[in-house]
């Protein structure tokens, strides 16, 4: 694994954020006579992501995709491993050093229905942030709460607004403003589009481009959706039951997927063309060795077989 | 020229309220024909699942059909007796929905629920409905069926769930199925396996779907002709290919250009020209 992690450093590009041996167990308890089962989420995962990049985690539901964004801000504490951002392990931060190393870290959640407080108002919830970090006086958190509004295409005539009160493609912006609030480096976004119909969700997408140009933000971004994937981001990793079982930049994962599980779920992705040949491939759990360690297969690919 | 199996006529639906109504649907028509995949596409609010809702009089107030016909096997299931469109829906035309732990219920056994369908409409006995309900399992490829039939929906995974849901769409033997979304909760692996299975049963029974989604994907995958609505009408309608290949209407050209990796007439890709202006505001 740790072949895989140097040599993703790649193009000079210094590293923004680096995952090393992440490893989130869910422990259940089954009554006082019978052993704990434990789930492992989050499987001894490693990568890197440069400054500036966006950087694809895809996978199916209980892959832990999820949980390994999670985990890297610390919403979940991991079982073990390291998570460097701009070379610190954040996991081992004391609480205020936390709270501060989260400005830098923010999330996008990905339904904008549940993850905004119903009862305030789209300012407040947009400078909650801003109060929590004790910045600015009222009239300077004012000003930029209309700023970050502009900033992600919202009406400021809109701020005294209930959240029931937008669509979802607005609500999104919503939170896509708060995230930016406190102006992180990085942001993760879990499923950011996943709720949005498809013309919104190409908004919303092209709204988190612009802004990684004009912010310089890095993003770690979660998705179900090859499609969006393979058009939006640089690099791209595949988990499957914890583990990344392959890991390179889009294009050539995309063209020359090498695991088994990266090339059934892609044959799977449903081709906008009726005439093309649609050879989809099976996938045996049985067929590779689950616990086999990520090599390089190509100069900026790795898989784990 | 035989006359198409599914007739909707001039349809248009209305949910009142006040201070202003709302018109759901508003005057669209087309035909399925026997055997036939109609994608209708759209997307939330654009009134393809009230379309759906409207064939088999399921709509439910303040919502109401104002206007229109909808003839099934040459008659008009809006005029029919309550008790005579009974008889129709679940047997003739049936439905599958989205979410399939929602739709199924959740303290019965799944044997029960499929043998449900088939006594509903008396068309057995019990003990027939069960062994008949085995053969559905059977027929939808879940493994083991004898055990199966005797599983609670929570004990079942999302695709397997989703299966049950088919499986009790075809228990008696309908011509019509109306599909809401039938994929978009699962994953996409288990997606492709539900469309392949969709595909099998299809052609094993000559099934005519009308298939609703917003996934122009699934659409090139399993459709023979497209009809897309916006706002509760019908834009435009065709063969697959003349309207994934050169859509007529601005709106249909939109949200094809909004699918992400669409490869372009000159091979660029479009996920990045989305609609020119933000729909709903």
């Amino acid at each position: 694994m740790t072949a895989g992690v140097e040599s993703t450093r790649h193009g000079g590009l210094t590293p923004l954020l680096e995952v090393r041996h992440l490893v989130k167990h869910f422990v259940r308890t089954r009554g006082l006579w019978r052993p704990p089962t434990v789930v492992k989420a989050v499987d001894d995962v490693s990568f890197t992501i440069a400054e500036g990049e966006m950087f694809g985690l895809v996978g199916e539901s209980g892959s832990g995709k999820s949980t390994t964004g999670r985990c890297i801000l610390r919403l979940v504490e991991p079982t073990a491993g390291e998570v460097l951002f701009r070379g610190e392990n954040v996991l081992e931060f004391p609480r205020a050093r936390m709270r501060q190393a989260r400005r830098d870290m923010q999330i996008v959640f990905q339904d904008p229905y549940s993850s905004l407080d119903p009862r305030m108002r789209a300012g407040a919830i947009v400078e909650e942030p801003l109060i929590i970090h004790r910045l600015g006086s009222k009239a300077e958190r004012r000003a930029r709460v209309a700023e970050l509004f502009g900033l992600v295409g919202l009406d400021p005539a809109h701020l005294s607004r209930y959240p029931h009160e937008f669509s979802g493609g607005q609500r999104q912006r919503i939170g896509i403003a708060r995230a930016l609030a406190l102006n992180p480096a990085l942001i993760v976004a879990d499923e950011p589009v996943s709720a949005l119909d498809v013309s919104i969700q190409a908004q919303v997408v092209r709204l988190m481009l612009e802004l990684r140009e004009r912010l310089r933000l890095t993003y770690l971004f979660i998705a179900h959706d090859l499609r969006l994937v393979e058009n939006i981001c640089h690099r791209v990793a595949v988990m499957y039951l914890g583990r990344i079982v392959e890991m390179g930049e889009t294009h050539a994962l995309f063209a020359h997927p090498r695991h088994p599980y990266t090339r059934a779920l892609l044959s799977a992705v449903p081709v906008l063309d009726p005439d093309a040949p649609r050879r989809r491939l099976g996938f045996d759990p049985a067929s590779f060795d689950p616990a086999a360690p990520l090599r390089q297969v190509d100069p900026a690919h790795w898989a784990a077989v | 020229m035989t006359a198409p199996l599914l007739d909707v006529q001039h349809l248009s639906v209305v949910f009142d309220g006040s201070p202003s109504s709302v018109i759901a649907v508003n005057d669209i028509g087309f035909q399925i024909a026997a055997g036939e995949t109609l994608g209708l596409v759209g997307e939330s609010g654009s009134g393809k699942s009230v379309t759906a809702f409207s064939i088999l009089r399921l709509v439910q107030p303040p919502g109401r059909i104002t206007a229109g016909r909808v003839l099934f096997e040459g008659r008009d299931l809006l005029a029919l007796p309550e008790g005579d469109m009974r008889q129709i829906r679940g047997a003739r035309i049936s439905l599958i929905f989205q979410e399939p732990m929602t739709a199924l219920n959740p303290v019965m056994r799944i044997g029960d629920q499929i043998a449900e369908a088939l006594t509903v409409h008396g068309q057995t006995t019990r003990a027939e409905a069960w062994s008949r309900a085995v053969e559905l399992v059977e027929a939808v490829h879940i493994p083991d069926a004898r055990r199966r039939v005797r599983d609670y929906p929570h004990q079942l995974s999302g695709g397997m769930r989703q299966r049950v849901m088919i499986a009790i769409a075809l228990a008696c033997r309908p011509a019509l199925v109306i599909a809401d979304e039938p994929t978009t909760a699962l994953d996409v692996t288990i997606q492709a396996q539900v469309l392949d299975l969709l595909r099998e049963l299809r052609a094993r029974y000559n099934l005519a779907l009308l298939l609703i989604t917003h996934d122009f994907g699934v659409i090139a995958e399993m459709a023979d002709r497209v009809a897309v609505m916006y706002r509760g009408a019908l834009v435009e309608e065709g063969p697959v290919r003349q309207i994934l290949r050169s859509p007529a209407h601005e709106y249909t050209r939109g949200l094809l250009a909004a699918v992400p990796g669409a490869a372009g007439p000159k091979g660029q890709t479009r996920g990045q020209t989305p609609l020119q202006n933000d729909c709903r505001g």
